[in-house]
């Protein structure tokens, strides 16, 4: 099969409106979190989430920058987060002057967990206060969850795979990881792959809430996502967008294309147990993770850095479990940390942000930390979690891991080429 | 410019994202100012809500021009 790197990457995180804000805040220790802005939560159970900055904010985003004011006005915010950030995975490749073959050879598989909840709430109340005849003509398209891919081959004239993922919070994950087999399997030979989310809205935060899946530390809210320490109560809702560009290697080299990694292994798996809860054992993450890395020929002892899941619930210690099953005695020398601990639960945004945040660990031999652990759970013990502050260290291979909804599982290895 | 005219053209340039001196009395949405269907249908729900008037659909299938919008609205509000 091909071979498949990585050699473009776009963000827009609750830290920064691009790649290289994003990334220093992480390092710096910011947290993204915050009083919800959006609307007035005041009813809430939970008021805080990690939301993308506005433009004039130290670290926000613009959405004029990439997305025409149209567009802006007729689609939900996760398809402006997914839009501006496969631009940028675009320009960050230098593939803004592909040629008629080329764009036939690239496609696009971005997805997201949930779509265009916000605009649904909104013009579900104009249907029932104002009517039928009231409600937008751009509301379907405008929502649908393939309709990032859709606007991005408008926008860039890409002719290959048109594709979607929706796997809950595992969709960024695996948004990349069958990307690089359609790329591996001559389907095309560049793919713009990841996920967004923007589900802050009203009843995006009490659907969650009301599952018991929200972080209600509403009084401290940057100390709120705080995974592994034995006072998390829950993850705190994030939303922002991540994309790569994946490439065939050999055409990556022949161009003198900045190669940032490979994808090595991909695993995926279900739990075929419960809809929101893991399974207490960990089998599905466990088959994930080993699917993946029998795929890379690597061993636990290559892999340096594990992004985890870890989304500040009770799940974070079955990931860990699962973790050190596989890695056996090579635990005590790889480092694992949680992100969203800095910039929430992006949802079927996570796996491609967290995806290209392991990248950077590789590109900077630098860990990102975990935020607020200062208490962890006894079964951590002996695991570096990287509490509190970056680290500097030797990262040759990365896995991160992302779990959804559903009892599905994803798994990415990558590594330096 | 009538009143109309000025309320018309501010619609049209928040909508379409156009430049305001496109706007012109002549100009056509689809031709002239990059409109699609859906957006027609948008403008026309847009100019109902400005202006309390009921555009009924073989009327809005008349609306071609910016003059033609305004027209109507003239001849229909109450």
């Amino acid at each position: 099969m091909r071979r498949v790197v990585v050699t473009g990457l776009g963000l827009v995180t609750p830290l920064g409106g691009d790649v290289e804000t994003s990334w220093k805040n992480i390092l710096a220790s910011k947290s993204g979190a915050g009083q919800i802005t959006k609307f007035d939560a005041s009813d809430q159970k939970a008021t805080i989430a990690c939301e993308v900055k506005p433009p004039e904010h130290e670290y926000g985003f613009d959405p004029n920058l990439r997305v025409d004011h149209k567009v802006q006005r007729q689609v939900d915010p996760f398809i402006v987060y997914g839009i501006d950030a496969a631009g940028q995975a675009l320009e960050d490749a230098g593939l803004m002057d592909m040629t008629d073959e080329e764009k036939l050879r690239t496609g696009c598989s971005i997805g997201s967990g949930i779509g265009g909840l916000p605009g649904i709430e909104k013009e579900s109340l104009v249907l029932a206060e104002r009517g039928p005849g009231r409600v937008s003509p751009h509301f379907v398209h405008g929502r649908l969850i393939n309709l990032i891919s859709g606007q991005v081959s408008i926008k860039y004239g890409l002719m290959g795979p048109n594709h979607a993922v929706v796997t809950a919070c595992s969709t960024g994950a695996h948004s990349i990881g069958d990307a690089a087999r359609m790329i591996a399997l001559d389907d095309a030979d560049i793919m713009l792959a990841g996920g967004a989310e923007a589900t802050i809205c009203p009843i995006g935060i009490a659907g969650f809430a009301q599952a018991k899946a929200l972080s209600t530390r509403n009084d401290d809210p940057e100390a709120a996502s705080r995974p592994y320490d034995k006072n998390r109560d829950g993850f705190v809702m994030g939303e922002g967008a991540g994309v790569v560009v994946l490439e065939e290697y050999e055409r990556a080299k022949a161009r003198g294309a900045t190669i940032y990694a490979e994808v090595a292994g991909y695993g995926l798996s279900g739990d075929a147990h419960h809809v929101t809860a893991p399974h207490p054992d960990g089998v599905g993450a466990y088959r994930s993770m080993e699917m993946a890395l029998n795929r890379s020929g690597l061993s636990t002892a290559d892999i340096d850095y594990v992004n985890a899941h870890g989304t500040s619930t009770m799940a974070d210690v079955l990931e860990l479990a699962a973790v050190r099953r596989l890695f056996g005695d090579d635990i005590a020398t790889m480092s694992m940390s949680s992100t969203k601990s800095a910039i929430g639960h992006l949802l079927g945004g996570a796996g491609a942000v967290e995806a290209i945040f392991s990248i950077l660990a590789m590109r900077d031999q630098t860990v990102p930390p975990t935020l607020n652990l200062d208490d962890p759970e006894d079964s951590c013990e002996g695991v570096d979690l990287v509490p509190h502050v970056a680290k500097q260290r030797e990262v040759r291979a990365v896995l991160s891991n992302s779990f959804g909804f559903g009892g599905t599982n994803a798994s990415v290895i990558m590594k330096a080429v | 410019m009538s009143e109309t005219a000025d309320r018309v053209k501010k619609i049209v340039v928040e909508h379409l994202g156009v430049e305001a001196d496109k706007v012109t009395e002549e100009a056509a949405f689809i031709d002239d100012l990059g409109a699609d269907s859906l957006d027609i249908v948008e403008l026309v729900m847009a100019f109902e809500e400005e202006f309390s008037v009921e555009i009924p659909d073989d009327a809005a299938e008349k609306i071609a021009t910016v003059k033609d919008a305004i027209d109507f609205i003239d001849n229909n509000k109450g």
